[in-house]
């Protein structure tokens, strides 16, 4: 019974999000990524004797509001804690961190499908539309950056001081694409809050990874192993398929898991042991003298509940009942607040709100633009949307003044006249060249009276020839109709 | 009469006067300092020549202006060695100014040396220093009480004017007990912390060390108030202490906790206390017996607390950064634990481990938090004792200045030393010792009075109206 169906993962996970702030989390240093080797320092996140640290009141508010917005339970007061350990990255060789009493607790991710890998996106696992538990959310300081070089080491205090959120997941992930839709799901509601770019491949969104494999049906946990080193959402997922086959392998074959830190190596696509933990690292958390406890509830939490944006999954339900878009649709919408903000823009001006996300998710997304900076005014995308369904132009055409949208900007109205394409609806002029189209096809008029009616097509296509495409179809329809049955 | 023998608040009305200028007392400090202090060693660095030009340039028109301060060696002032009497800090320079000194230049002090103390403040006796013993103006042969040795042995000495010390346990009180001059612990949150380096942040209090009761109460109205880069400051709006002084103690009650008199204790101590407490309440102040009953877990609840918050603030000197780094270290580690070993000195080794013991997991419940819940019974403890009486009346320390190495073999007995002082911190009251009779031999002896949080005034005015009916301060000590 050699089979990965009859093993069950468990996976937890721990990501630490630097938050979005104008200054550090305990000084007034700025909080910007780059810039020359330790230029953002000052005495407090050099750790220099006698400094003392001032807590981050926007840090504070924007984790309550991460807090709200998975709903977490958010402490009426919250402490910090001294989390201590030697580290040369570690400028006081203690984190203020919290650990007794978190900023939040509780709370839940949802995992939309869409979310899911799109190879994964109609299997069961992501119809099932999991919400995974979190354990708490807690505020911290980032520490410096080391380097390495031949012969010395090198320390960059600039990042250290960061305020960075914690969110820790309870052992609820099931699959390497569940974490990838957990993390995703994370992603999208830090941005749509404003929290953090939360971006992994630039460590503003850090992973490590929690896992164990069990057989099906069993309750108690195996022995987990801990992944560093994830760079990416992806490489979460790559990373966690290879160490789980490796661990159902390793069982199988009737060896013991190690409880150790494995090092995902992306480009050998495998894991490595990093180290073995023979006992947990003893971190003497103690309250920190030097900060109050923070009250959360005289104004903290009110400020953070005035920043609470429209979640995802609301927003998502919204567009799709009024809108009429897609759920695909919605969820890409979703993930992206500027273009959700441009599409909304978009549709404000037309009745054709789900044509409009047409346009935008599939031609206009396809130019690459940058929708706070495109030139491309998203009121054109509304007109656009009109223009086609009420008949001023057809889809051959739209695509002309589509092209042209991109190349030289302006109102698709304009562009129309510019590329000469209005639609000839005067019934005069029609006319004529149906007449002209019985005149110059008669096969096909005795073939259309003696009950053919496909034979009508080739009419209309020499009208549309003769009118240069400008011809309004619905009415030659109608006029060659009439001619030929007078 | 040379001006290093004259008072602060009587320098500042005669600079303001232009009767005299900064340099003058800045040279006549340096004239004792060139006679006393091979024999007192109160200092650690003095740089004559950065005093005489920042005297040069002083103005006299601003609060403090042209008075110089001495300044313990556990206060950064920008571009100064701060070496907290450590080697660890060796070739460090402060690149910032404490708030505290910060305060102090804006009132337009100056500084003239940097004070001795017990290594990173822990100690009862500035023996604990790595750059020498301080010895006691009134008999070099014994100590000058610790941490703040040094800052109570140069103004007692005269060769400070006044100087700031830091209290953690009795670091400021108990040396100016045992020399005869002037201490004041303020209320925690009073003055902000930043720039002290921290040895206990929980118990740590900058304080003025100077000769009289008005000198203290001038020092802290320039040092007082909210600091937006110290989280634990009060929010109260800034004062000036002893603005009119009454003279008077009239209607106080004067409470004396009756476990800080017991049977055994020094004879000449209790008995200037008991002449103390009769001053008082032959002059219209009502005694009043009170109960601390937790007096007793004071010192077990310190040497936990204290130690468990030092093991985590002397974890940043590793070498890394600044200060001492031992040299060619085999890796990381070595680094360390090189650094380490070399750089402190037993007292703050076998702190720093007692400290990380208390933390350590599994033991946490067991002393940790059990301090915890017992330095909140010795808090209630004053908060009952003030609901009967104004201000406690107690000795400042169990006895005299002790012979030099006495106790330095000994850590539990020097620990004893700041049995009456130790609570008030853990309590975060503010307390004050004055001089208040010497013994047979011409020790000074120290009256502390304690008041309620945020009491300074109350215990100034008592203070003073103490130390003014009385000639305890003008006596000089023979070295």
């Amino acid at each position: 019974m050699s089979s990965s169906a009859n093993w069950e993962a468990v996976i937890g996970l721990e990501v630490h999000v630097q938050l979005h702030t104008q200054t550090k989390m305990f000084c007034g240093c700025i909080n910007q990524y780059g810039g020359a080797a330790n230029s953002q320092v000052c005495p407090v996140c050099l750790g220099m004797p006698g400094s003392l640290p001032v807590p981050n009141e926007e840090a504070i508010r924007k984790t309550i509001l991460t807090g709200l917005m998975f709903g977490c339970r958010i402490a009426p007061v919250a402490r910090f804690d001294r989390k201590n350990y030697f580290y040369p990255d570690m400028p006081k060789n203690y984190q203020i961190s919290q650990f007794e009493d978190p900023l939040c607790a509780g709370g839940t991710v949802g995992l939309d499908p869409f979310l899911f890998p799109k190879d994964l996106q109609d299997m069961d696992e992501a119809k099932a539309k999991r919400s995974i538990r979190l354990t708490r959310i807690h505020l911290e300081e980032d520490v410096a950056k080391s380097f390495h070089y031949e012969e010395r080491s090198g320390i960059d205090f600039n990042r250290a001081g960061t305020p960075l959120m914690e969110i820790v997941s309870e052992a609820d992930l099931r699959t390497p694409g569940e974490a990838f839709a957990f993390l995703g799901s994370l992603r999208q509601v830090l941005l749509s809050g404003n929290v953090s770019s939360a971006d992994m491949e630039k460590g503003q969104m850090r992973c490590d990874v929690n896992v164990s494999v069990r057989p099906v049906g069993q309750k108690e946990f195996g022995t987990k192993v801990e992944l560093k080193n994830l760079n990416s959402i992806s490489g979460v997922r790559r990373a966690l398929v290879y160490e789980i086959a490796r661990q159902i392998a390793a069982v199988e074959k009737g060896e013991a898991i190690q409880h150790e830190t494995r090092r995902w190596d992306d480009e050998a696509g495998a894991t490595f042991t990093m180290r073995t933990k023979e006992k947990a690292h003893d971190y003497r958390y103690f309250p920190e003298p030097d900060l109050l406890p923070v009250r959360t509830d005289q104004g903290l939490r009110a400020a953070a509940e005035t920043d609470l944006p429209e979640l995802p999954a609301a927003l998502q339900d919204r567009l799709m009942k009024e809108n009429g878009v897609t759920a695909y649709q919605a969820s890409v919408l979703a993930a992206d607040r500027a273009l959700c903000a441009y599409y909304e823009k978009a549709a404000a001006g037309t009745k054709h709100k789900a044509a409009v996300a047409n346009w935008i998710l599939n031609d206009f997304l396809a130019t690459q633009p940058d929708p706070s900076t495109t030139p491309v005014r998203p009121e054109y995308f509304g007109e656009l949307a009109t223009l086609v369904a009420e008949g001023g132009i057809n889809s051959a055409q739209a695509k002309k003044v589509f092209a042209e949208l991109m190349a030289n900007p302006s109102s698709p109205k304009a562009l129309v006249e510019k590329l000469g394409l209005a639609q000839i609806s005067d019934a005069g002029a029609l006319g004529v060249f149906c007449d002209e189209a019985i005149a110059a096809n008669p096969r096909s008029v005795e073939d259309y009276r003696a009950g053919k009616s496909n034979a009508i097509n080739a009419l209309k296509g020499f009208v549309m020839k003769k009118s240069q495409g400008k011809a309004n179809p619905t009415q030659v329809d109608e006029i060659l109709k009439a001619k030929l049955s007078a | 009469m040379s001006l290093a023998h004259e008072t602060l608040a009587s320098l500042r009305r005669r600079l303001s006067a232009k009767e005299i200028h900064s340099r003058d007392i800045v040279k006549d400090l340096l004239t004792e300092i060139g006679t006393r202090e091979k024999t007192v060693h109160a200092f650690t660095h003095i740089d004559e020549k950065a005093a005489l030009a920042a005297a040069e340039k002083a103005d006299s028109s601003l609060p403090l202006g042209g008075i110089p301060i001495a300044l313990k060696d556990n206060l950064n002032a920008l571009g100064d060695p701060c070496t907290c009497s450590s080697k660890i800090l060796e070739g460090y320079r402060a690149p910032y100014d404490a708030t505290a000194v910060a305060r102090l230049r804006h009132a337009g002090a100056i500084f003239l040396g940097r004070t001795n103390m017990d290594e990173f403040a822990m100690g009862s006796s500035t023996e604990n220093s790595a750059l020498g013993v301080t010895r006691n103006p009134w008999d070099p042969t014994r100590i000058p009480g610790g941490s703040s040795g040094g800052s109570a042995a140069a103004v007692a000495g005269r060769l400070a004017i006044a100087a700031l010390g830091s209290d953690t346990g009795g670091s400021i009180r108990q040396p100016a007990a045992l020399c005869g001059c002037v201490g004041l612990k303020p209320t925690y949150g009073r003055i902000s912390r930043y720039g002290l380096v921290a040895f206990a942040s929980s118990l740590d209090q900058i304080g003025p060390l100077t000769r009289t009761v008005e000198d203290s109460a001038i020092l802290l109205s320039a040092l007082a108030g909210h600091d937006p880069r110290d989280n634990t400051t009060d929010l109260r709006k800034p004062e000036t202490f002893l603005a009119k002084p009454t003279g008077s103690v009239k209607g106080l009650r004067v409470g004396l906790p009756k476990e800080y008199f017991l049977p055994g204790m020094n004879a000449e101590t209790e008995a200037a206390i008991r002449s103390a407490s009769q001053w008082f309440e032959k002059n219209g102040a009502t005694l009043v017996e009170v109960s601390l009953p937790h007096t007793p877990s004071a010192i077990a609840v310190y040497y936990i607390l204290a130690t468990a918050e030092a093991s985590a603030n002397l974890a940043r000197f590793d070498g890394v950064r600044y200060g001492r780094r031992a040299l060619d270290p085999k890796d990381l580690m070595d680094l360390y634990q090189r650094t380490r070993s070399e750089g402190f000195g037993p007292e703050v080794k076998r702190r720093i481990i007692l400290g990380t013991f208390v933390l350590s997991q599994g033991y946490t419940d067991a002393y940790y938090r059990k301090a915890q819940k017992v330095r909140g019974l010795l808090r209630q403890d004053f908060e009952s004792a003030f609901t009967k009486c104004d201000l406690l009346l107690t000795p400042t320390s169990p006895e005299p200045a002790f012979p030099l190495g006495e106790r330095t073999q000994d850590p539990l007995k020097m620990y004893l030393a700041d049995v009456f002082t130790i609570s008030t911190n853990l309590a975060g009251n503010g307390a004050i010792s004055l001089p208040c009779g010497f013994t047979k031999s011409n020790l000074p002896i120290g009256l502390q009075l304690i008041g309620p949080r945020f009491g300074e005034e109350k215990m100034l005015q008592a203070a003073h109206a103490y130390e003014q009916a009385h000639d305890f301060w003008k006596r000089m000590p023979p070295v």
